[in-house]
């Protein structure tokens, strides 16, 4: 069974007197462990549909399943509560927390899961060591790079140990350096077995991934194989 | 999430928010504290004002039945009737004491002022209190030295007297004051007796008092012979009864014609404590709205204040609601958030009433009971949880891909 399965998900805006149809009817399907890239310029549709893929939002029409559930036409707080355990999200602007240190960001999503305080700062902990930030953890986000900022989202993104991380830019706040480290950290999630839909309209970014789906005009316009992504640089290996 | 955990989360999301602000939380929580001190004050002044009427009715007793020519609270136009009404004298007091069942103690009583002196010390104003023999266990006093007045002291109308403790400090601070000569008004009295202290009530010292026999009194103090009649029935089950009874006797008496009015009334403590519930419940009910405006004003301060503070942390909520933060956890955080700068403010409010009171307390009577400060809290939670809830709700409602939008 795939993990994410959609048919036929359009979504409409009313804006004033206009409709605006950012998704005409998309259907896909994405396999546990995949690393998939969504392109597309601005205006595609991709945010949208990155949006509802993230359970931030909800579909005009269609079908949405995921990791079993019908998700579609859930409410407010069933959608947090899908969000909170299904989808670790990593944006372009970090979006951390600015007066919470690195462990407290990390945190969140296990204290709207309702973990106990020991074993959330445990958690954190790991988590924020697996993306090589261990020595980072009461770091306020003013007093970390950019690099190690959007490194505390992916620890955040990945800490309840989600079905899919879903990065939306996640190098476009970032020097190409840096944004390279991140993609290799993904390479490196991948590999161990994660789920990772990366939404770009860079194509050396969506190069990175095994996948890629390119929006149109509110449409799936090409669904690809890529044979050989691009390997980020490996220095990355030095971050575990 | 359990709402328990929820709101520790929350007092601490709360708590660093407002260290950011410090100035602008300060100045919120100002128009609260304002309104909690002058609320908190208007209430301790109640209380006191409660409590000392208690302690002043206690002193008149439940089981007191007052004869007198005016009824306490008949209105200025019974009153032009009444004050031609013939006295009451000692002897109808006498006569209901020997007519009466009910009754186990029958006393007379007057009041008056008088200037007390002492060799060369002088007290002016002091209460001058008429009794008869038995107005000691009619009054509930009791003595800290020598005796009570005795009948035959009442009936010769000797000029003695029992005084008070602010009486006996004053002229006998090394002791001796049973057996000396005082002066009231330039007669001699001989002090027979000293009263125990018993402690001011409403800005009146019944320490400062002297009681003399009402004959006397009514001899050399007053031109009116006229004095309540002081009636301590046995059983306060039978007060009707002994009331009715008491009429019957009166008008006997004071031969009142059948089918006339009494020329007399009979008061009791009752009277005195609807008359002051009603005045007392009005005072405290315009006291406590109009104080209760200015916190309503913080209220609306606050209101304005959280609005501000959701809107600058629109991005934040999108945040967290999109890690999973439900309607209730964003409503819980700025409800709390809110909640905590006004019970700050109310803590506060209350630091500064508190000295405030016992200043108050020294001209005035005033106190801060318990129970007044677990109002003056709650109200103060209220408030920040009734004013917070407008903007935590619309907080709440936020979509998540809007808030996150947001610069």
């Amino acid at each position: 069974m795939s993990l994410i399965q959609i048919h036929d998900l359009t979504r409409r805006y009313v804006m004033g007197t206009e409709t605006v149809h950012a998704l005409r009817g998309v259907s896909l399907s994405i396999e546990r462990g995949e690393y998939l890239a969504i392109m597309g310029p601005s205006g595609s549709g991709k945010s949208t549909l990155m949006n509802l893929l993230g359970c931030l939002d909800t579909p005009s029409s269609g079908y949405y399943e995921l990791n079993g559930v019908n998700v579609a036409h859930m409410d407010d707080n069933s959608l947090a509560e899908i969000r909170n355990r299904e989808i670790g999200f990593v944006f372009q602007s970090f979006n951390l927390l600015p007066r919470s240190d690195s462990l407290h960001n990390v945190e969140l999503p296990l204290i709207y899961s309702g973990v106990s305080a020991s074993e959330r700062r445990e958690k954190a902990m790991q988590a924020l060591v697996n993306v090589g930030l261990g020595e980072r953890t009461h770091h306020k986000p003013n007093e970390l790079s950019g690099g190690q900022r959007q490194r505390v989202a992916i620890a955040r993104a990945l800490v309840n140990n989600p079905s899919i991380v879903l990065a939306d830019e996640p190098t476009g706040n970032l020097d190409s350096r840096t944004g390279e480290e991140i993609l290799g950290l993904f390479e490196t999630l991948s590999r161990r077995g994660n789920t990772i839909i990366v939404v770009t309209h860079e194509e050396d970014v969506a190069q990175h991934a095994r996948r890629i789906i390119r929006i149109r005009d509110g449409l799936v316009a090409a669904d690809e194989i890529n044979p050989n992504p691009r390997a980020a640089l490996r220095m990355q290996e030095a971050v575990k | 999430m359990n709402l328990l955990h929820e709101l520790k989360e929350s007092v601490l999301i709360a708590w660093s928010a407002l260290r950011t602000n410090k100035m602008r939380s300060m100045l919120t929580a100002l128009g609260i504290i304002i309104g909690i001190v002058t609320v908190t004050l208007m209430g301790s002044a109640i209380a006191g004002l409660n409590t000392e009427f208690r302690r002043m009715v206690a002193g008149i007793g439940a089981d007191n039945l007052y004869v007198q020519r005016f009824a306490w609270f008949a209105g200025e136009e019974p009153w032009r009737q009444a004050r031609n009404r013939r006295e009451l004298t000692l002897r109808d007091a006498r006569e209901v004491e020997r007519l009466s069942s009910f009754a186990v103690a029958v006393g007379a009583e007057a009041n008056g002022n008088g200037t007390v002196s002492y060799q060369r010390k002088q007290a002016k104003g002091v209460w001058v209190a008429a009794n008869t023999e038995n107005s000691a266990t009619i009054r509930g006093l009791s003595l800290s030295a020598g005796r009570w007045l005795s009948e035959s002291d009442v009936q010769s109308a000797r000029p003695v007297c029992v005084i008070g403790s602010y009486l006996v400090e004053r002229f006998f601070p090394y002791g001796g004051a049973v057996g000396s000569r005082i002066k009231l008004n330039d007669m001699p009295f001989e002090v027979i007796g000293v009263l125990e202290k018993q402690g001011s009530s409403f800005g009146n010292n019944p320490d400062d008092q002297i009681v003399i026999p009402v004959t006397r009194f009514t001899r050399e103090f007053t031109r009116w012979p006229d004095v309540s009649i002081v009636v301590k029935i046995r059983n306060l089950q039978e007060l009707d009864d002994a009331k009715e009874e008491l009429r019957g006797i009166l008008r006997k008496i004071r031969r009142v014609a059948p089918g006339e009015k009494d020329d007399f009334a009979i008061n009791q403590q009752d009277a005195l404590i609807s008359f002051f519930n009603v005045i007392g419940g009005s005072i405290a009910a315009v006291g406590l709205f109009i104080t209760g405006l200015s916190l309503f004003v913080g209220g609306i301060g606050i209101m304005n204040i959280m609005f501000v503070s959701v809107a600058e942390r629109t991005r934040e909520i999108g945040i967290r609601k999109a890690i999973g933060a439900k309607r209730r956890t964003i409503l819980v955080q700025f409800l709390v958030e809110a909640a905590t700068i006004t019970l700050g403010a109310g803590i506060l409010g209350l630091l500064i009433a508190w000295p405030i009171t016992l200043v108050i307390d020294h001209y005035m009577a005033a106190s801060m009971p318990w129970w007044l400060v677990g109002i003056a809290l709650a109200v103060s939670v209220l408030t920040g949880v009734v004013s917070g809830f407008l903007p935590a709700w619309r907080a709440a409602r936020m979509d998540p891909v809007e808030a996150l939008r947001s610069e």
